[in-house]
């Protein structure tokens, strides 16, 4: 097979790719059993059917760049190399969390591995965003922050103005819009009128595309090169990858509003399903090494979670600490 | 009228009969059409109304309170849903720049009759964004009128009352209270009337929201104990109803707040300022404030809990108000 379709990856990083997309998978359906258990508090968004783009995107990174995303963000970030325990105990709500029980589901972060947050008001962390590329650019450093964020995002003031700041000062960001074709439970095309988003780049004259979300290796292509010209100083680009949500928005939506068959052609399209069939094709894997990678994906998960349960909750008493930076 | 609905069912009904009431009525927001709100409190409006009076918004918080508020000058009398009212911040110009001094600033030309809703509120687990009770943040803005309901009966009687207002009022939702029973009773308590809600003697209790349901369990316990508490809800703060407190602590000579919020700059350092400058006399004793702690609302129960004023808290906040 042509080195083309593999994106120039070997064996063992295609590999990599499916074990994240599957560890993800695997999180999120610990994460959904632990909701109905009554272990996981208020809401959470499953990012299921998405794994591609997060996965896809953040192989593109390099060492010292960083993320931003949403509350559908189990997928970005451990696709950044957070630990699954530690992601799990965050939604549990542990303190041995990633952000110590404070944030939980909607709000994990490990900036240790450059995932800078997953921001839970609609469009808040894009010119949050920026100001990684302007700290990039100011001092240096070569990074580049890729930003995730929904297609109904693109209708709040906060993406506007931050694809026309980080435009106009050439910043080091990559767009991504995830666009899983609803914003909560309104069609993408009842909130705008633009439904190619793609295009509300040129507003800001900003390069952009539109890649099959559902292909792990289209996405990380198209951040690859996006990643190239921000980090050639040419500023910032916009990927819409287009991507489907499995489940409802979140834990209490049964996505009554979907078209018949909607959800079942793109169950026809998972991401995860396709990668798996496809990889046998390269010379170098079998669909034994792609068991084995479903084998050891499941029990990182299994591990992971068994662990995330045995950690103690914070004490009450320490709920003063992390507001200031000295300690009160 | 006398059947007992949820709080939610109570929004939906106040809305509905404002809808039918006056034409010029209409409702915006994310989802609150054929959906029914994120909360379920617009369920059925869209089907009874339909999409020109009843409808969707992109998100975009910023238009929803700017449209209201351009509507409302301009010959309707809408209301703008913000879902979570955490998301406030996101519009806060439109609400404290544009909407509450379009009037003054106009030199009293027109009346600006817009309503808001927001869902607020803590004890569920939402984290620090999603928790929030805001209504202190606009208590320094003159303009705008600001609404509590704890029950069924104020979620309709306020939110009807706001509708029909020629300012523009805030009606603040609490998430944890959507699911609560109670009798739908208009008794035509308006805005800025507080009501009394417990009768008592030793101390006067003023609390809002969840935190009166957490009150009223907290005077049930001390009544055991021989303490015999005042219940007050004001309802709204902004007007604030300080004549019904400033009697009751005429005869309680005590005074304890209640609120979800942490104490700066909130209601409830307002109500024991204005007791302590226009009835220093009245008081017998210190007044107490209990509130959350100064400190965003964690996810992680165990440290929520200890956040937000428990009744156990309000009891012994109670309590130590009498022996001092
Ligand atoms: C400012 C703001 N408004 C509203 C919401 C409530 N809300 C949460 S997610 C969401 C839909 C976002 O849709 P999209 O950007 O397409 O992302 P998706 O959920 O599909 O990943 C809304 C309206 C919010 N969190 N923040
Ligand atoms: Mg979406």
């Amino acid at each position: 097979m042509s080195e083309a379709r593999w994106g120039g990856l070997d064996r063992e990083a295609l590999l990599g790719l499916l074990r994240q997309m599957i560890e993800i998978r695997l999180f999120e359906d610990e994460v959904m059993k632990l909701f109905q258990r009554n272990l996981v508090r208020a809401s959470t968004h499953l990012c299921q059917g998405q794994e591609a783009v997060p996965v896809g995107a953040c192989s593109a990174l390099e060492p010292g760049d960083t993320m931003t995303c949403t509350y559908r963000g189990h997928g970005a970030v451990l696709a950044m190399g957070t630990p699954l325990d530690r992601s799990m105990a965050e939604i549990l709500g542990k303190e041995r969390g990633v952000c110590a029980g404070r944030g939980g589901s909607m709000h994990l972060a490990d900036l240790t591995v450059g995932a800078m947050g997953s921001f839970a008001v609609v469009g808040s962390h894009l010119p949050f965003a920026c100001g990684t590329g302007l700290a990039a650019q100011v001092m240096g450093t070569g990074s580049v922050s890729v930003c995730f964020f929904g297609d109904g995002t693109t209708n709040i003031g906060a993406f506007h103005e931050a694809l026309n700041l980080a435009s106009v000062w050439k910043l080091p960001v990559v767009f991504v819009c995830e666009n899983n074709l609803y914003g909560e439970y309104s069609p993408i095309a009842s909130t705008t009128p633009v439904t190619e988003l793609w295009r509300r780049a040129a507003s800001y004259a900003m390069p952009s595309a539109r890649v099959d979300g559902n292909d792990v290796l289209a996405v990380r292509a198209a951040v690859a090169s996006a990643r190239a010209r921000a980090a050639a100083e040419e500023g910032p680009t916009m990927i819409e990858a287009m991507t489907y949500r499995h489940m409802g928005h979140s834990r209490s939506d049964p996505a009554a509003y979907r078209p018949e068959g909607e959800l079942e052609r793109w169950m026809q399209h998972d991401p995860i399903a396709t990668f798996a069939a496809a990889l046998p094709d390269h010379d170098a894997i079998s669909e034994d090494d792609v068991e084995a990678v479903r084998h050891a994906a499941a029990e990182a998960v299994a591990g992971a979670l068994e662990r995330a349960l045995s950690w103690p909750e914070p004490e009450p008493r320490h709920r003063f600490d992390h507001v200031w930076a000295a300690p009160a | 009228m006398s059947d007992a609905i949820t709080y939610r069912e109570a929004v939906i009904r106040a809305l509905g009969d404002e809808l039918e009431a006056d034409e010029r009525v209409v409702l915006i927001g994310e989802d609150v059409g054929a959906a029914g709100g994120v909360f379920k409190a617009t369920e059925g409006l869209h089907a009874r109304f339909g999409g020109v009076r009843v409808r969707d918004t992109p998100i975009a918080e910023q238009a929803i309170v700017g449209t209201v508020l351009g509507a409302a000058v301009s010959g309707l009398r809408p209301v703008g849903e913000i879902m979570f009212a955490d998301f406030a911040g996101v519009c806060y110009d439109q609400i404290v720049n544009q909407m509450a001094k379009y009037r003054f600033q106009s030199g009293g030309q027109t009346t600006v009759p817009a309503t808001l809703r927001m869902a607020g509120g803590g004890s569920l687990g939402f984290g620090a964004q999603h928790s929030q009770c805001v209504e202190n943040w606009f208590l320094q803005t003159p303009g705008l009128k600001l609404c509590l309901p704890a029950t069924p009966a104020d979620a309709y009687t306020l939110l009807r009352a706001a509708i029909r207002d020629d300012d523009p009022v805030i009606v603040f939702e609490h998430k944890a209270l959507y699911g609560i029973r109670g009798e739908l009773r208009d008794d035509g308590l308006p805005i800025g009337a507080a009501e009394v809600v417990r009768e008592g003697g030793d101390v006067t209790v003023v609390a809002t929201q969840l935190m009166r349901h957490r009150a009223m369990e907290a005077a049930e316990q001390l009544a055991a104990e021989g303490v015999s508490c005042e219940v007050i809800d004001p309802r709204t703060i902004a007007p604030l109803d300080t004549a019904t407190i400033l009697t009751s602590v005429g005869h309680t000579g005590r005074l304890v707040c209640v609120q979800e919020a942490p104490a700066a700059g909130s209601w409830g350092q307002a109500v024991i300022a204005t007791v302590a400058v226009a009835g220093f006399e009245l008081l017998d004793a210190q007044p107490a404030l209990i509130a959350a702690d100064p400190i965003p609302v964690a996810y992680a129960r165990t440290l929520e809990e200890a956040t937000l004023p428990s009744v156990e808290r309000i009891a012994a906040g109670i309590r130590s108000a009498i022996d001092a």
